[in-house]
């Protein structure tokens, strides 16, 4: 039997790793099923699985090469690359745990769509994108090898493969718990279908297979979803009355700001001072997933040319910035409609689990039970299994392109045909499903592993970025600087882990200790959330400063070597003649200017 | 060799969308005809009829707009 109410943790890269998502037993919260399939329902989520499987076969043919397969032959169109972009990361446990903290915290949690978000997508789109797609390379450790040489692309080449397969394996877990759960399915069918599917549509056409499903994965996740706020909207009375329901029934709570309980880390519940949420946030966790995570940058890397590539990240953050629509929205919702309508006030899971009732976490499931009859439901359920296989299958595609040209080639076998390589990525493609499976497996029976897992990624990205962005603006950055500097980042965040999880005597990955949580983010009272903020702002300092202080004392490589890496020293290519209003500079500004807008309407 | 022109990704979601739309707006014709006995909120609204059509509408535009068997150039000579 299955460990009720373990942990599971919310796929929300990049804003709160280490953030928990735990659902109760149902039937001892008395909330029993939530939601009942038809067989019209089954049918529609059957047509989708048959559909994406034919997607993989029919792609087959056009993944011969290792650039076609591993780049989708880099001829991918502005719009497909902007979608993929985004449909890599619109998990959703994304979208549950964000209505969730929607209903608990109001807009807060709208932050991980704009400052958690857009200024690191522009920035990707205008200042880094010309060097990763000038430089041709396959990967972002791929880029490190070449500004800063080979120890710096093993380090990240083998960080980045065992991180993308336990956070497969962690979303697979995550997806069959929630079936499970939701559905009463079995969690067993649960994983071997959605990780088979996944394998066999991802070996079959790599990058291109998992780029055109997570194009039509956006598209369910958005048309099974948009109908919960529309519906939601009728039902409250429009904006300004769900605002006036909701205020009426917290009065003296903040729920429709995003800055103005930002003052202190005592003004909020995630015990989050502003500049946490400025600096963490929107400098170290942002612009380190967004920018160096190549699950992200990959689908961006192989669009057709720079302007494509360029253009497509500005359009990914536009969509991105359009997510609350779908996600907070419905968390509002929940707390205007369900209480006033119903009755019902949703609980902590802790509480969920002891005195019975619905947890946070079931916001929008409870949204979608309440206005989808058959049909609906079911495409609503596809959605919501398109947006764990969409998550799934990014990290498998990237992991297959990491491990092939930066593990395998390099350090197992270097001078192989081009055809090996396309083999070894399709191989390597099931043994990553393969491996994820028994992180699932192992995540079941040892929830603990949990815990670790939602926070690996923080350890990795945020100091790749620190070199990363070092190496493309700064000349003098050294290959002793880089791997240094990697390391060193990698150790301050795992040192800072275990710091505030250690108490006198005894280690406790699950509780953090408020001496030591004072000392990292600046509060005792700060939460998961607000703890990982800061952890990650501190260990791009630690990256960065030591990448510096190293290079200061070793030998810098020549201007020729450095030749289309580096601010500097790289030629931008003419693309022709470009409009003004189609130049990505342009519409990066006007993006900016609308997060500026949103942010001061929502203050 | 010449490679075989791929079809489009527009074309899979037209027609994927198009599907779902005659299923969910069939569906929402039969429970106007037969209304079941458990209403869920806003049922009198119909939302499968009209999100069905629009599903529908969507994946037609699509599924005609990127058909990929059109437009075959004639033979030369």
């Amino acid at each position: 039997m299955d460990n009720l109410g373990e942990t599971i943790p919310v796929h929300i890269p990049e804003f709160a790793r280490g953030t928990t998502m735990t659902f109760g037993n149902p039937a001892e919260s008395g909330s029993g099923r939530l939601l009942f399939m038809t067989p019209l329902d089954l049918i529609i989520i059957l047509i989708y699985i048959v559909v994406v499987l034919g997607i993989g076969f029919y792609l087959k043919k056009y993944t011969r090469t290792g650039d076609e397969f591993f780049m989708a032959g880099r001829k991918i169109t502005a719009w497909v690359a902007g979608l993929s972009f985004i449909s890599a990361n619109l998990s959703s446990l994304e979208t549950m745990g964000w209505s969730a903290m929607a209903y608990q915290y109001g807009m807060l949690g709208a932050h991980a769509y704009l400052i958690g978000a857009i200024p690191a997508i522009l920035f990707l789109a205008v200042v880094m994108m010309p060097f990763y797609y000038i430089s041709k390379t396959h990967s972002v450790p791929g880029y490190l090898r070449l500004r800063y040489g080979e120890a710096s692309r093993s380090l990240a080449g083998i960080s980045f493969s065992f991180m993308t397969v336990l956070v497969c394996g962690v979303n697979m877990f995550a997806m069959a718990k929630v079936m499970q759960l939701l559905l009463g399915w079995n969690f067993d069918v649960c994983i071997w279908v959605s990780s088979l599917t996944v394998a066999v549509y991802v070996a079959l056409g790599g990058l291109l297979s998992a780029v055109f499903n997570e194009v039509l994965q956006f598209f369910l996740i958005w048309l099974g979803t948009l109908l919960i706020p529309i519906l939601g909207m009728i039902e409250a009375g429009g904006w300004n009355q769900m605002i006036a329901s909701i205020n009426a029934q917290h009065p003296g709570q903040n729920f429709t700001s995003l800055w103005g309980n930002l003052g202190s880390a005592a003004d909020n519940p995630m015990g989050m001072h502003w500049t946490g949420m400025v600096f963490g946030l929107g400098i170290a966790v942002s612009f380190g997933y967004w920018c160096t995570d190549f699950l992200q940058v990959q689908r961006v890397m192989a669009a057709k040319s720079l302007r494509a590539a360029q253009n497509g990240t500005v359009i990914g953050a536009v969509l991105k910035m359009l997510v609350p629509i779908i996600v907070t929205i419905p968390g509002l919702l929940g707390l205007a409609v369900l209480t006033q309508k119903e009755g019902i006030v949703l609980v902590p899971e802790s509480v969920a689990q002891t005195a019975g009732g619905h947890s946070y976490n079931e916001v929008l499931p409870l949204m979608m039970a309440r206005y989808f009859g058959p049909g609906l439901l079911g495409l609503g359920v596809t959605a919501m299994i398109a947006g764990f296989m969409s998550g799934m299958a990014g990290n498998v595609s990237a992991f297959s392109t990491v491990w092939t040209y930066d593990v395998y080639r390099p350090l197992i076998r270097r001078n192989a045909t081009d055809a090996h390589y396309v083999s070894m990525g399709r191989w390597s493609s099931i043994f990553g499903v393969f491996i994820a499976i028994l992180t699932a497996y192992a995540a079941k029976f040892f929830s603990n592993i949990l815990v670790y897992l939602q926070v690996l990624v923080m350890f990795f990205i945020i100091p790749l970025f620190g070199v990363v962005i070092l190496g493309m603006l700064w000349k003098r950055a050294t290959a002793a600087g880089g791997f240094w500097g990697f390391l060193a980042g990698i150790l301050t965040s795992i040192g800072e882990f275990v710091y505030v999880h250690l108490f006198p005597g005894y280690f406790d990955a699950a509780h953090l200790n408020p001496d030591h949580v004072k000392s990292i983010a600046l509060s005792p009272l700060a939460q998961d959330m607000a703890v990982n903020m800061y952890s990650a702002f501190w260990s791009l300092l630690v990256s960065v400063g030591v990448a510096v202080l190293v290079s200061l004392f070793t030998h810098p490589k020549t201007h020729e070597e450095l030749k289309d890496l580096v601010y500097g020293l790289t030629k931008i290519p003419d693309e022709g003649p470009t409009p003004w209003f189609k130049h990505p500079t342009f519409w990066a500004g006007m993006v900016f200017c609308a997060l500026i807008a949103v942010n001061i309407i929502f203050w | 060799m010449q490679a075989s022109r791929q079809i489009e990704i527009w074309f899979f979601i037209g027609a994927l969308l198009f599907l779902y739309g005659v299923l969910i707006l069939g569906a929402g014709i039969y429970h106007l005809v037969y209304p079941p006995l458990q209403h869920t909120a806003l049922y009198e609204l119909h939302s499968d009829i009209w999100w069905g059509a629009l599903l529908l509408v969507l994946g037609l535009f699509y599924t005609m707009r990127y058909w990929p068997w059109r437009r075959r150039m004639p033979p030369e000579g």
